[in-house]
């Protein structure tokens, strides 16, 4: 007779913690759509472990009731590359904004990415500093008046997207924090990405930068703007769905209006599995509101992953030499006897 | 044949032999000249023999210095002896200088009428005027006139003996170093086989290289044999030391080695992460051996990385440790204060080294004490323990891991460049005679239908609850929290209360951890207090004292933080309390804050050991001024 897991809902992962978000923080949304991927994943509740650094994001451990761990700004990463190295049986998840893992800890973000680790890394970009009150941030348009930009800010922004496919990411995603079913696909994907599974989330700060992805949020005006991306599918978007994506002779991308000698055959076909990142790249650096930018699943490959190859490393050590001998290792080398 | 017995069956060939209770050999030349290896086989060979040893290399920062140059001189002492001793020497008795620009920096400490031994084919018109010489010192006859000089051609023998064998010049040459090595084996009556299977092994694919370095070997044994220069040659029998079986350890393989048992004895896994810096590097090269003593080493992409994955490790429930020196342990600050407020256990290794800043990676200090009592922003003390020797660092690596994971707490294991890199017979323990480890975590809920995760024991020690555990999830994290149920927690009293419990579970590690022993009196004139690797020039320094009556005795410190329960009766027993340290005045600081104690320091910040003579001196005068 086998034993059944239990079944698990949303409500077995919900903490009995006040959640301290602002009122129609994005944060909720992306909590909601966690709580409801979780029950699906096939593990029980104990095998999940979040990891955190710190920003309005990085509360987000509080609000699960998993393992959790709440750490210092930026390293993240670090951090849970050692949980999942030490325990491979648990299935980790980083949740982070865009000025923690991409000003104080791009080193980490770039190096878990690189090494492959089977981590599930959420970034939550809200375009600014929301915790400490609304300064600017590495993915912060040029020009934003912040407080401490009051001219504008000067510094060019990173895409998070174009950092983890430069760091060699097998899986990149985008999503929209309001876009509820849309998300959560995305979660799910990311979940069940063997390696690292980089996803970022247009989260929407209404105190301190209100309205930064109303283009990709709000109906009416999304349609225009956004194109989802599945893969084996030609990028079509606009509300009457009669717009799409082509790819020039000179491998840039163009927006093109079907019908008048214009087909979807003659579209760009998402390819999320191409063994080169360039395609994703480019999808990358479609943005608004110049190009619809993409939503969904940019990137999907197999690499083995750093936790896997660091203990099949050790096992194979012991299969081969067996256990450790503290004997043999204390009596390693020359030795002699004094009588 | 083998070169001992070349040289057994020709006899002694007419020349005496002395018995000695002690030499000094200092080998030196250019940082790529191999005076490191030709160091580390003499030392070998004679810990095999059965000599009481004591090492101190001594080599710059760069990889490779320009050829000649003055700071490219690599050294490598070693102190052998049939006596217990326990430091690499004051002076050196025997000086090998393979160049002009190793003998003007090493000239300064070989003894009146030392041996001096040079490689006279390099003193020519470059390599002088690179070290400063305006003529050749082994032609002007002055200046080394004081002591007993032997000009040898080295690289023209060398090159002789190779002869043959296919290699280039410039292979030929890179044999000198054992050329050098096989004349004073000679000289000090040394069996030269490990040296020669050590060869063998190392080049056992590219055998003209390995037969190249046993006829420099056996051409430097002979040229001792057969030349006039050398009349004499010298025994030192082996030393008397505690029955048993020993091998040489590092100070850094020794604290590889009982991290490795620790995790053993703790039936844990080990995780290691670290970043490469001097002097701790080896560490991590020791510990990546032992992947099947279920050790998995982490080389992170910087050192704030390797503490947060130590951290991380500890929450997974590994025993998680990391290893850096100054520079390094600065960068941790944030993520060791992370460990503490979340009460992780960890060890923290800090191979100290010159500072401050960059400093001097090669030399060796002990200033970081006050870094790794106070450096972490906040209230945040965390247990010290100091090896005070290579095979200490044995001990003291278990010492710092079972304090860990008996307080829940990150723990700092301070050693220097000079024990990690140095060398001494180690006395391998039966396993039998290991103290265990214990390591428990909660597998059910010790709360009313829940966990809690800060309920403390009756030493003041939280949970250690492993994740994957069913029934005991749970959040922690960096900020203040609420004792007990670990929420979030910022009101005034539950920070002040958690703030002294906090300090209050690290003091109470006083009461698990041995009493401080003395060597001495109980009372007296003056007290030698001292820490970490000054253990060897220390304590030799104040039994030469006792042995001559005075009323001095010497208190060595492994436990910092806390002190021990008996120290403060201890210090109050004498008129002075001295405390020679290589840094600045630290402990001297912590002992008066501590005892209100006038504590006075004798600080030498040259990048270099104590040597014995000095502290003797500087104690002689205390013993005077306090003469009524």
């Amino acid at each position: 007779m086998t034993t059944e897991l239990p079944v698990l809902t949303a409500k077995d992962f919900a903490s009995d913690q006040e959640i301290r978000w602002c009122p129609r923080c994005g944060d909720y949304s992306i909590l909601a759509q966690m709580k409801k991927v979780l029950p699906t994943l096939g593990l029980p509740r104990e095998k999940f472990v979040f990891v955190s650094g710190i920003g309005c994001s990085s509360r987000f451990p509080y609000y699960m009731d998993t393992y959790g761990f709440h750490g210092i700004h930026g390293r993240a990463p670090a951090i849970a590359t050692a949980v999942k190295v030490a325990r491979p049986d648990l299935q980790v998840w980083v949740i982070t904004g865009d000025g923690d893992s991409l000003s104080i800890g791009g080193n980490h973000l770039m190096h878990a990415i690189r090494r492959n680790v089977d981590l599930k890394i959420v970034l939550f970009n809200n375009q600014i500093y929301g915790l400490t009150k609304g300064q600017y941030s590495p993915t912060s348009p040029v020009g934003s008046r912040t407080k401490s930009t009051p001219l504008g800010s000067v510094d060019f922004p990173l895409s998070p997207l174009c950092v983890a496919i430069g760091s060699e990411a097998t899986f990149v995603a985008r999503a929209v924090d309001v876009d509820i079913k849309h998300l959560t696909m995305v979660l799910e994907r990311a979940a069940h990405h063997e390696g690292t599974a980089f996803v970022e989330v247009y989260q929407d700060c209404n105190v301190f930068n209100s309205g930064a992805f109303n283009y990709a949020s709000k109906k009416g005006e999304k349609e225009d703007n956004i194109v989802y991306l599945e893969h084996g599918k030609p990028l079509v978007f606009g509300k009457n769905r009669d717009k799409g994506i082509r790819v020039s002779e000179m491998s840039r991308p163009e927006v093109v209006e079907l019908g008048s000698g214009v087909s979807e055959d003659d579209l760009l076909f998402h390819d999320e599995e191409a063994s080169e990142p360039s395609l994703a790249f480019l999808l990358a650096r479609m943005r608004h509101p110049e190009f619809p930018e993409p939503l969904g699943v940019f990137r999907d490959v197999k690499r083995p992953t750093y936790d896997a190859q660091v203990n099949s490393q050790m096992n194979s050590a012991i299969e081969s030499k067996g256990e450790g001998d503290l004997e043999a290792l204390f009596n390693s080398g020359d030795t002699w006897t004094v009588e | 044949m083998s070169s001992t017995e070349v040289a057994a069956s020709q006899g002694t060939g007419g020349k005496k032999t002395e018995q000695l209770d002690s030499v000094v050999i200092r080998f030196c030349g250019d940082s790529g000249d191999g005076m490191q290896l030709a160091g580390t086989q003499f030392t070998n060979v004679s810990a095999v023999f059965g000599n009481d040893v004591s090492t101190l290399p001594d080599f710059p920062a760069e990889i490779r210095a320009p050829a000649g140059s003055l700071s490219g001189v690599s050294g490598f002492q070693l102190h052998f002896s049939s006596n217990d001793i326990f430091t690499p020497g004051d002076q050196v008795d025997t000086l090998v200088a393979m160049n002009p620009a190793a003998l003007k920096t090493n000239l300064a400490d070989l003894k009146r009428g030392g041996t001096l031994i040079c490689n006279e084919d390099a003193f020519d018109k470059g390599n002088l005027s690179k070290a400063d010489y305006k003529s050749s010192p082994l032609e002007d006859g002055d200046g080394l006139a004081g002591y007993r000089l032997h000009k040898v051609p080295m690289t023209r023998l060398t090159r002789d003996a190779v002869d043959g064998l296919g290699l280039s010049q410039r292979e030929a040459d890179r044999c000198r170093n054992f050329f050098a090595l096989g004349l004073v084996y000679w000289l000090y009556e040394r069996d030269p086989k490990p040296t020669e299977d050590w060869v063998k092994a190392k080049f056992s694919k590219n055998p003209a290289v390995a037969e190249a370095n046993l006829r420099a070997l056996r051409g430097g044994m002979n040229f001792g044999f057969s030349t006039e220069s050398f009349t004499v040659h010298y025994e030192v029998a082996p030393a008397k030391l505690a029955p048993g079986k020993y091998r040489k350890m590092t100070g850094n393989e020794a604290l590889a080695i009982g991290l490795a048992t620790a995790a053993k004895l703790a039936g844990k896994n080990l995780f290691y992460a670290g970043y490469p810096i001097t002097p701790a590097s080896d560490v991590l090269h020791e510990l990546s051996k032992l992947k099947n003593f279920g050790v998995r080493t982490f080389q992170a992409e910087d050192e704030i990385a390797s503490m947060a994955a130590a951290v991380g490790a500890a929450f997974a429930g590994d025993l998680a440790v990391t290893a850096s020196s100054g520079p390094g342990i600065c960068l941790k600050g944030e993520a060791m204060g992370l460990g503490m407020i979340t009460e992780l256990p960890m060890v923290i290794c800090d191979v100290q080294r010159g500072g401050p800043s960059t400093g001097l990676p090669t030399k060796t200090e002990q200033s970081d004490l006050l870094l790794a009592m106070y450096g972490r922003n906040g209230e945040s003390p965390m247990p010290i323990v100091a090896a005070a020797t290579p095979g200490d660092c044995f001990a003291m690596a278990q010492e710092a891991m079972r304090i860990a994971v008996n307080f829940m707490t990150p723990v700092l294991l301070l050693s220097d460049g000079y024990i990690a890199n140095g060398a001494e017979p180690w006395r391998i323990p039966a396993i039998s005679e290991l103290k265990p480890i214990r390591v428990e975590h909660v597998t059910e809920l010790n709360g009313d239908g829940e966990y809690l995760p800060y309920k403390r024991d009756e030493n003041l020690v939280r949970p250690w609850a492993v994740p994957g555990t069913p029934g005991l999830e749970h959040r922690i994290g960096g900020l203040e929290k609420s004792d007990v149920t670990g929420h979030v927690d910022y009101s005034p009293t539950n920070h002040h209360h958690m703030t002294e419990v906090r300090a209050a579970k690290v003091a109470g590690v006083a009461d698990f951890i041995p009493e401080q022993e003395i060597e001495g009196p109980d009372s007296g004139k003056v007290l030698v207090v001292s820490w970490g690797g000054t253990y060897g020039s220390v304590r030799t320094a104040v039994r030469r004292l006792i042995e001559r009556g005075e009323s001095v005795a010497h208190c060595h410190l492994r436990y910092l933080n806390p002190f021990p329960k008996n120290l403060g009766t201890i210090v109050s027993n004498f008129e002075r309390v001295w405390v020679p340290e290589l840094n600045a005045g630290q402990l001297s600081l912590m002992l008066r804050a501590e005892f209100l104690v006038d504590a006075v320091g004798y600080n030498k910040i040259q990048g270099k050991p104590f040597l014995v003579n000095e502290l003797v001196e500087q104690i002689e005068s205390i013993l005077e001024d306090s003469n009524p």
